[in-house]
């Protein structure tokens, strides 16, 4: 959808000037979303704004679903592009409504039509239509305005957008929130987005491929866990940090990583809950109810303490007896860096994973989470 | 008179914060027509000069008053249709080097006090109306330029660049984002300046123009105190008029979005 052919941008004269981007290469598939990440004066924001033409690359060259750039008007070629700036920049002077039809009322739509849409974009990010269509910038708050910006690039459905740091002006908490919120609206949208960023979480939770960019020049091309499990270069390496592999276990849902579940009923004795243990090598059982949900969790600690108080034969004991309350569930769903937040908060070795009902559908271990980054490793 | 409209001059603030900063300046320039509106009624008030007597020149005020708002209206348009279009100019990138320079002359330009460039204007021009308006014209017009200019340059630049991502052409730049965004800041200079050209105009008289400046001088130079006050009180009133009509197209015009008076 997106191609970079040998981009390169030199500031100031031929030659003697600074590179900015040096021979930058890439193939993004449509529908899916580049981080361009490095840290600042690395040339990724010039390498997006090279795309719309609002700079002239030196050479090389970008093709958008096969046509060269060079051969669209630049106007006619930014009013099919979204566009997304770090400080969001709605214009003061103009409502809500009148902000996000900026696109539509350029290429002359209909302004009923355009105006349903913007009520119909708002709905879609939950600001009531008929409170904000008539408010003008100042009368939002920073998270609202946010959500706008991103709405007015959306407004004439194009199928590219680039966006600059597009929630970098946003408290962490709220940045989440409309992290989210985008990805849920790109699953139905599926845009091709360049999206520039600083933040490596960021990049890790939105991309599907993240570009990294040293001093102009394009280190690695490749999806998020390839990128963290096999990173190309000392520098990247450095980059990403020594918890690189700990940004890894965010992209792996709890559903792949979980063993499937021994477990015991609360009559069941002792010397079977052991057995169980010592035959998977789980430092715990969990113990299941009449409805199939986690009610205690059987500990080899607390069975062998028993016996080595003394407190005659425990062995013939029954696993109610010597349960502990699980303290904590996580649903399948969620990532494994929660899931590891979870257990060590907790301090269980052993973590139930449950479905939306509440029943057991497998648990974790810390092994079965080694295993599963190895794996993920090897994969990529 | 002329000494009001220097101060005024200072206090048109042209070092633009957008908001509050040139609010208050214009405010504290708005306050001097009424100053002066105060003092002139309670010098009335004390000397004991009853209203007849004033009232016994008002064929004159009407007349000369008459003459007077001509040379407003003149000055002013002439001021308009030049200051802002120049403004405009300036505030473009290809002149933003000269912009500062010229700027900087005309700065200069306005420390000459207005009674030199209206005695200038007579020599080189003679005397009447065209010379008075067009002395007029150059008092009036530093504002207007300085602050179109400072007005769109202020508008803040990722509103500009947002503009031209979204695919605007330079002059739907201009005229949709650049131009409503600086609107509040070139009406805070229109009322400044509209006010300056009402409360200079009495020179006018001296290089024969007419106006109320005909009252003024001439009670002065009589020793008539409501001969004098029928000028002073109508040029006053006029002042205060002018502002109060040109501040209310502000408060309309504004788009309520960027306009702090909403």
């Amino acid at each position: 959808m997106i191609r970079l052919e040998n981009l390169t941008k030199v500031f100031g004269m031929p030659g003697s000037g600074i590179t900015a981007v040096d021979r930058v290469s890439f193939d993004l598939p449509a529908g899916e979303i580049c981080v361009l990440l490095g840290p600042s004066g690395c040339g990724k924001t010039t390498t997006m704004k090279m795309i719309n033409r609002l700079i002239e690359p030196t050479s090389g060259k970008i093709f958008i679903d096969g046509k060269d750039v060079t051969h669209i008007d630049p106007i006619q070629l930014r009013r099919s592009i979204g566009y997304v700036i770090q400080q969001i920049g709605l214009f003061p002077n103009k409502t809500v409504a009148d902000n996000i039809c900026v696109v539509p009322d350029l290429l002359g739509w209909d302004r009923r039509k355009s105006r349903a849409r913007a009520a119909e974009l708002l709905e879609m990010v939950g600001l009531q239509p008929d409170l904000f269509m008539k408010r003008y910038p100042k009368e939002l708050s920073g998270g609202q305005q946010q959500r706008v910006g991103v709405l007015r690039a959306l407004a004439a459905d194009p199928p590219v957008m680039l966006m600059d740091e597009p929630f970098g002006a946003i408290d962490p908490i709220n940045r989440e929130v409309i992290q989210d919120e985008f990805l849920r609206m790109q699953k139905t949208l599926r845009k091709t987005v360049i999206f520039v960023s600083h933040d490596l979480d960021e990049a890790v939770k939105m991309a599907d491929k993240i570009a990294i960019f040293r001093a102009g020049r394009l280190e690695q091309f490749a999806s998020p866990e390839h990128l963290l499990s096999n990173p190309a270069t000392p520098f990247i390496d450095t980059f990403l940090g020594s918890d690189r592999s700990l940004k890894l276990l965010r992209l792996v849902q709890v559903a792949d990583a979980m063993l499937t579940a021994a477990i015991v009923r609360p009559g069941d004795p002792v010397a079977r809950a052991r057995e169980l243990m010592h035959n998977n090598g789980q430092p715990a059982i969990v113990m299941l109810n009449g409805e199939g949900r986690p009610s205690g969790i059987v500990a080899a600690s607390r069975i062998n303490g028993q016996e080595s108080a003394g407190r005659g034969s425990t062995a013939e004991g029954r696993c109610r007896e010597v349960a502990e309350p699980v303290r904590v569930t996580v649903p399948v769903k969620a990532d494994l860096r929660s899931a590891v937040a979870l257990m060590f908060t907790h301090d269980m070795p052993v973590i139930p994973c449950v479905d939306e009902d509440g029943k057991l559908q497998g648990v974790l271990t810390y092994r079965s989470i080694v295993k599963s980054l190895a794996n993920s490793k090897i994969a990529a | 008179m002329s000494d009001v409209s220097v101060d005024r001059i200072a206090g048109a603030a042209p070092r633009l914060p957008l908001r509050g900063g040139t609010v208050g300046a214009f405010k504290l320039g708005r306050l001097i027509p009424w100053l002066v509106l105060v003092i002139a009624l309670g010098t009335w008030w004390f000397t004991g000069d009853t209203p007849e007597d004033i009232l016994t020149y008002q064929e004159d005020i009407v007349y000369l008053g008459g003459q007077h708002i001509v040379l407003v209206a003149y000055a002013g348009g002439l001021a308009l249709v030049t200051g802002i279009p120049a403004g405009i100019i300036l505030s473009r990138p290809v002149f933003r080097r000269a912009a500062e320079l010229v700027l900087q002359v005309f700065n200069l330009g306005s420390t000459i006090p207005t009674l030199a460039i209206i005695a200038l204007c007579m020599t080189v021009l003679g005397i009447g109306t065209m010379p008075a308006v067009f002395g007029l014209w150059m008092a009036t017009l530093l504002p207007i330029v300085r602050n179109t200019y400072a007005g769109l340059r202020n508008v803040p630049k990722m509103l500009i660049e947002a503009a031209q991502g979204m695919g605007m052409t330079p002059r739907q730049i201009f005229w949709r984002v650049e131009f409503p965004n600086a609107l509040f800041v070139i009406f805070g200079g229109i009322r400044t300046a509209l006010s300056i050209c009402v409360g200079t105009a009495p020179l006018a008289f001296l290089i024969g123009a007419g106006g109320l400046g005909e009252l003024i001088f001439t009670g002065i130079a009589l020793d008539e105190l409501p001969m004098l006050l029928a000028g002073i009180i109508p040029t006053a009133l006029l002042a205060v008029l002018t502002d109060f009509v040109v501040g209310l197209l502000q408060y309309w015009l504004v788009p309520k979005g960027i306009n702090p008076l909403r």
